[in-house]
């Protein structure tokens, strides 16, 4: 499948992939003004930049071919799409018992306590277009959505 | 080939996506005692407290069995196995035969002796029928004691009292949550949950329940007497052997089972509470009662029943449970005892804040996040891949650990690794 691949020598540390992914996931789609304008409790972001300068790169979920918290989930609600292989956490039925965020390898699942407590997390933008927000914002193309990268950044 | 299991909760669900991951066709009879779809277990405090319906509860969609073409027997039990003529005997006498078996029947409440057990309104709590027996003498005012401060006995106290019931909880050990913390963090998690309203009595146990035909209070071993309307024992659970007994299936403390979760007669698999398998830190097999355990384990006992050789390298405690707000995520050896450990702590007792890794041979074999949990995976696949943390031990512990913080070699190894990314 085709995931999102950081390549930490392009990162700049802009953090706008974090800026996008909130957007792409607020009620006002993609509207980065809107989004931090009129949204009252804008969502939290499913990227994550980590930085030590001048090492930056962004990270998500790998959407794993066995997906530890898909086993994990107590309630069932954390699924990989046999067909996608996208990963998503259906909210509605998720208690936020982070039973998800001890397995996650990537340390990529995160704790949303806006409202009902959910675990919030990377799902490839997969309603929404043809690439992941992160993936089509990033300036310095630090990002790639692919099959598979090689070391020099191609497939 | 006839695929019977033995069991309905997370190792068996578990095995029917293994199997059907590989064999589409062959028929699946699932056997439960209990007559209700799937669920989640651990949910039942939250049902208890009505933060969850019993819709909400389900732990697949209503459509598993059919998707899956399960035919169940619910609401029966299987009482014998036996191996030579491979057939289960249920309790209404039908003989099912099967070709390959997976015995899931989970864990049992262990219930130590004290005198009044058989007195009306005492209660166990890992079902959903324990449930809705407590719901129906339950209300805002009675009291409850609740033997054993474990995760069920907290997980039962938080649920009750939020229904306005004045909760007494008694342990043996020295402190709540003895299996999953030490002392440091005991403590913390004991004076959130008494600012809550619940109460404490530690280093003692109960030596009677009290009263008529139905329990009026106990007496504990420290000479105190409590009233109660309603006692809850919750001191651990066991492995359900019970239908393996009296067959050739090895039995130790549970089903002992190899990597392949087979047990020690072919074609007959065994998988989560009921069973003993390999534990990566002890390095031994041990029985490790906890839910990503039980589907891993099933998972893998139905794709080897299926004929598609998979092998669960392991499993290992750990656990991820929150009380009133306050969450925790804790892992391995959590309160080392002998030589050769090495501990990294940082405890802030009035922020209710405690992280404490524990590291043998430059290996994290253990940790405790409480109230910061945030990436608490990092550090659970660090114990299972068994990585040499002597390069960046002393970032282990900071607020913004992560994968910058690894050896940049390691850190795109690891980055890589989501598309090979095995049963944890």
């Amino acid at each position: 499948m085709k995931r999102v691949y950081a390549r930490e020598e392009y990162c700049v540390g802009c953090k706008l992939c974090e800026i996008y992914c909130i957007a792409a996931h607020s009620k006002y789609k993609n509207d980065l003004v809107k989004t931090f304008k009129k949204e009252a409790n804008p969502p939290i972001s499913r990227i994550l930049v980590e930085e030590s300068r001048p090492v930056s790169f962004a990270l998500q979920c790998r959407h794993c071919e066995d997906a530890p918290c898909t086993k994990a989930c107590i309630v069932g609600a954390m699924q990989k799409n046999p067909k996608t292989g996208v990963v998503t956490n259906e909210e509605e039925r998720c208690v936020g018992c982070w039973t998800c965020v001890l397995v996650c390898p990537f340390g990529a699942i995160t704790r949303d306590e806006r409202g009902h407590k959910v675990a919030s997390k990377c799902d490839l933008c997969s309603d929404n277009s043809q690439m992941p927000a992160c993936v089509e914002h990033c300036p310095n193309r630090a990002l790639v959505y692919s099959e598979y990268v090689s070391n020099n950044g191609t497939k | 080939m006839h695929y019977v299991i033995i069991g309905n909760s997370a190792a068996a669900v578990g095995a029917v996506e293994g199997i059907r991951k590989v064999d589409k066709e062959n028929p699946i009879t699932l056997i439960s005692d209990e007559p209700y779809h799937t669920y989640s277990r651990p949910l039942i405090s939250y049902f208890l407290a009505g933060k969850v319906t019993e819709e909400k509860m389900l732990y697949r969609g209503q459509d598993f069995y059919q998707k899956n073409t399960v035919t169940t027997l619910l609401g029966q039990k299987a009482i014998a196995i036996d191996t030579d003529s491979k057939e289960v005997r249920l309790e209404n006498n039908e003989v099912l035969v099967y070709d390959k078996l997976l015995v899931a029947t989970g864990g049992t409440p262990f219930i130590p002796p004290m005198a009044g057990l058989e007195k009306k309104n005492v209660f166990t709590f890992i079902k959903k029928d324990d449930v809705k027996a407590i719901s129906k003498v339950v209300a805002t005012g009675k009291k409850a004691v609740i033997v054993g401060a474990g995760l069920i006995g907290l997980k039962a106290a938080e649920g009750l009292s939020s229904l306005g019931v004045d909760v007494t909880i008694v342990e043996l050990a020295n402190r709540v949550l003895s299996a999953i913390l030490d002392e440091d963090g005991a403590d913390i998690v004991r004076k959130h949950l008494e600012k809550r309203g619940i109460k404490f009595e530690l280093n003692t146990s109960v030596e009677a329940i009290t009263g008529g035909e139905e329990a009026q209070g106990v007496t504990l071993k420290n000479g105190k007497s409590i009233s109660a309307d309603l006692v809850i024992v919750a001191v651990g659970v066991r492995p359900n052997t019970e239908v393996a007994e009296n067959s050739k299936i090895a039995v130790n403390r549970g089903i002992v089972i190899d990597e392949k979760c087979q047990t020690s007669i072919q074609s007959v698999y065994a998988a989560g509470d009921v069973a003993e398998g390999y534990d990566l830190i002890f390095a031994q097999n041990r029985v490790l009662p906890i839910l990503p355990n039980a589907y891993c384990q099933g998972e893998t006992a139905g794709l080897n029943m299926a004929g598609s050789e998979s092998i669960f390298s392991g499993g290992f405690a750990m656990n991820s449970i929150g009380f009133y707000g306050l969450p925790m995520i804790t892992a391995g050896i959590v309160k080392p005892e002998g030589n050769g450990y090495e501990v990294l702590v940082e405890l802030v007792p009035e922020q209710s804040l405690y992280k404490k890794i524990i590291l043998k041979d430059n290996i994290v074999v253990g940790f405790i996040y409480l109230n910061k949990v945030d990436r608490a995976g990092i550090i659970t696949s660090l114990i299972r891949e068994k990585t040499n943390v002597v390069d960046f031990k002393e970032k282990l512990l900071k607020d913004s650990f992560g994968y910058i913080d690894l050896p940049q070699q390691l850190r795109k190894s690891k980055l890589l690794k989501g598309d090979s990314m095995s049963c944890w």
